[in-house]
């Protein structure tokens, strides 16, 4: 209970003091997920609208793959992302091996599939007269698509956040690509393990707390944002 | 409302891309030094002391990849890796014989302790032989936590069984963590458990730990840590420059006197103990 107090005051003193290694890490947390959460925003919403609106054959094969992806566990992808990126690998000419790169890289393949399932599923639960009546208004194909998602903005939003919070919160594959490079790829995750095995519980615990407090913040605006227009 | 979300989406992005594109060694390659190493020098803080002066003399960027020795053999093997920091001599040697490693130099050593819990259930304390006392763990049947991942400390005790002659495989008595060294003292001390460490992490992880030191002194239990740079011939892409450059610093005057006084201040005592140009027949004595 003590070493739980004692990281709790560390944490303010870490933010207060505007610690800069802590404040470092914590940027660094903050544009990796950030950029990877764009990213799969621009693939997952493009792509699940597409799959939402379009009847093809094996559909239901791509959702449930889609879907699957959801859970897609974070340890995977690092190890498939490390070998595709060694420098023996496919794409190792890149060098991005063990930098913040790698590390968007990495979590935009697994917040995409978050995003996409997400939109899908929103998508799909738009009533299906409202498209031919959009369409029937004079709208272009283009502007239609462009009504629904305006439409389904709250599940949307959403999105983001399921999408964020799986990356912010999101170590296994932040490790493998990036390495935990002091200074350079480490992240309020990886730092919170090393710390744990350095025995510097009492910093674990800080950056734990600061983690949470920056998840916290995120979704505070977002859902801010979600609420401020209720569905009509 | 939409203006407002536009607005926080541009800030985030701005401040987001800014920073990472605007951060020159994000893309470069060339300065750059992959640094294949072992838990332990990461987790006692020693190379977060000397990188940054090699950083700052030499103009290499580091990127230290803790990782077992195994592994970090197995990146060099690839050529992943441009130069590793290892403690692992058997494995070592065939790294070098293999062709995959040039230049395999003596750094530093400690030793390994065995810890286990102050009640000493299996009655080891004041034993001279530690392949004796591994006997006694294992025939009182008493807990024993191995790390289980190939590192150099797994393979010391994997050493140890075997001159002990004894069978652990699927034992009851010994559970296999497959973590770094501090996550699998923490499972030592929690469990109430025996287990082979090096003496830096435990020292800097003592204060945490419900585990006392019980076997130490032997001359089986060194622990010698080399820098091997990766071949460049066998893998071209390997920064053979670089990975000299950090191998050179390694056993320089400047790096072997920071390591003879490394953790005096913080511990009362050296975590480890310079060994540049001698022989490691010499060490110990």
């Amino acid at each position: 209970m003590d070493l739980l107090l004692e990281g709790i005051r560390k944490a303010f003193y870490l933010l207060i003091t505007f610690d800069a290694e802590v404040m470092g890490i914590t940027l660094l947390s903050l544009k990796v997920s950030g950029i990877a959460t764009l990213i799969s925003l621009f693939i997952g919403i493009s792509v699940g609208t597409i799959v939402a609106l379009s009847e093809f054959p094996g559909k239901k094969i791509v959702v449930s793959l889609i879907n699957t992806g959801m859970g897609l566990p974070p340890v995977v992808v690092g190890l498939f992302v490390t070998i595709f990126l060694w420098r023996s690998g496919p794409l190792g000419f890149l060098g991005i091996l063990y930098t913040p790169a790698a590390m968007i890289l990495a979590q935009a393949i697994i917040a995409t599939p978050i995003v996409m399932g997400i939109t899908l599923a929103a998508m799909q639960q738009l009533p299906k007269k409202l498209r031919l009546q959009i369409l029937a208004l004079g709208a272009t194909r283009l502007q239609m698509v462009w009504t629904l998602i305006k439409e389904a903005r709250l599940p949307l939003l959403a999105a983001i956040m399921a999408g964020f919070g799986g990356v912010i919160s999101e170590i296994g594959a932040s490790i493998m690509v990036g390495g935990n490079i002091k200074g350079y790829s480490r992240v309020l995750t990886t730092a919170t393990v090393m710390e744990t095995s350095r025995g510097n519980f009492d910093i674990a615990i800080a950056l734990g707390i600061i983690l949470l407090l920056l998840a916290y913040f995120i979704n505070l605006i977002l859902t801010h944002i979600q609420q401020r227009e209720r569905p009509r | 409302m939409k203006r407002i979300a536009g607005i926080c989406l541009i800030i985030w992005a701005a401040v987001i891309l800014s920073g990472v594109f605007g951060s020159p060694s994000v893309w470069g390659a060339e300065k750059n030094i992959i640094l294949a190493t072992t838990t332990s020098t990461q987790d006692s803080g020693l190379l977060d002391v000397l990188i940054p002066i090699f950083e700052k003399k030499i103009g290499y960027f580091v990127k230290t990849i803790a990782v077992g020795s195994g592994q970090a053999m197995a990146m060099g093997q690839k050529g992943e890796a441009d130069v590793l920091l290892v403690h692992s001599p058997d494995a070592e040697k065939k790294f070098v014989a293999d062709g995959s490693g040039i230049n395999r130099r003596l750094v530093m050593h400690n030793d390994f302790i065995l810890v286990g819990p102050p009640a000493d259930s299996a009655k080891i304390k004041g034993m001279k032989s530690t392949v004796e006392v591994f006997k006694k763990i294992a025939s009182t049947g008493n807990l024993f936590i191995s790390r289980g991942d190939n590192s150099g400390t797994h393979a010391k005790e994997k050493a140890i069984w075997k001159v002990a002659n004894i069978k652990y495989e699927g034992e009851k008595w010994y559970q296999q963590t497959g973590l770094g060294m501090g996550q699998t003292l923490n499972v030592a001390s929690e469990k109430k458990a025996y287990t082979l460490t090096d003496r830096g992490t435990y020292l800097s992880l003592k204060k945490r730990l419900g585990l006392d030191i019980l076997a130490e002194g032997n001359a089986v239990l060194l622990n010698i840590y080399h820098v091997i740079e990766v071949n460049p011939a066998k893998w071209p892409k390997v920064n053979a420059s670089g990975g000299k450059a950090f191998a050179d610093f390694m056993v320089s005057k400047e790096a072997q006197g920071i390591i003879k006084t490394f953790g005096v201040e913080k511990f009362g005592s050296p975590l480890f103990f310079p060994d540049a140009g001698k022989k490691v027949e010499e060490l110990g004595k």
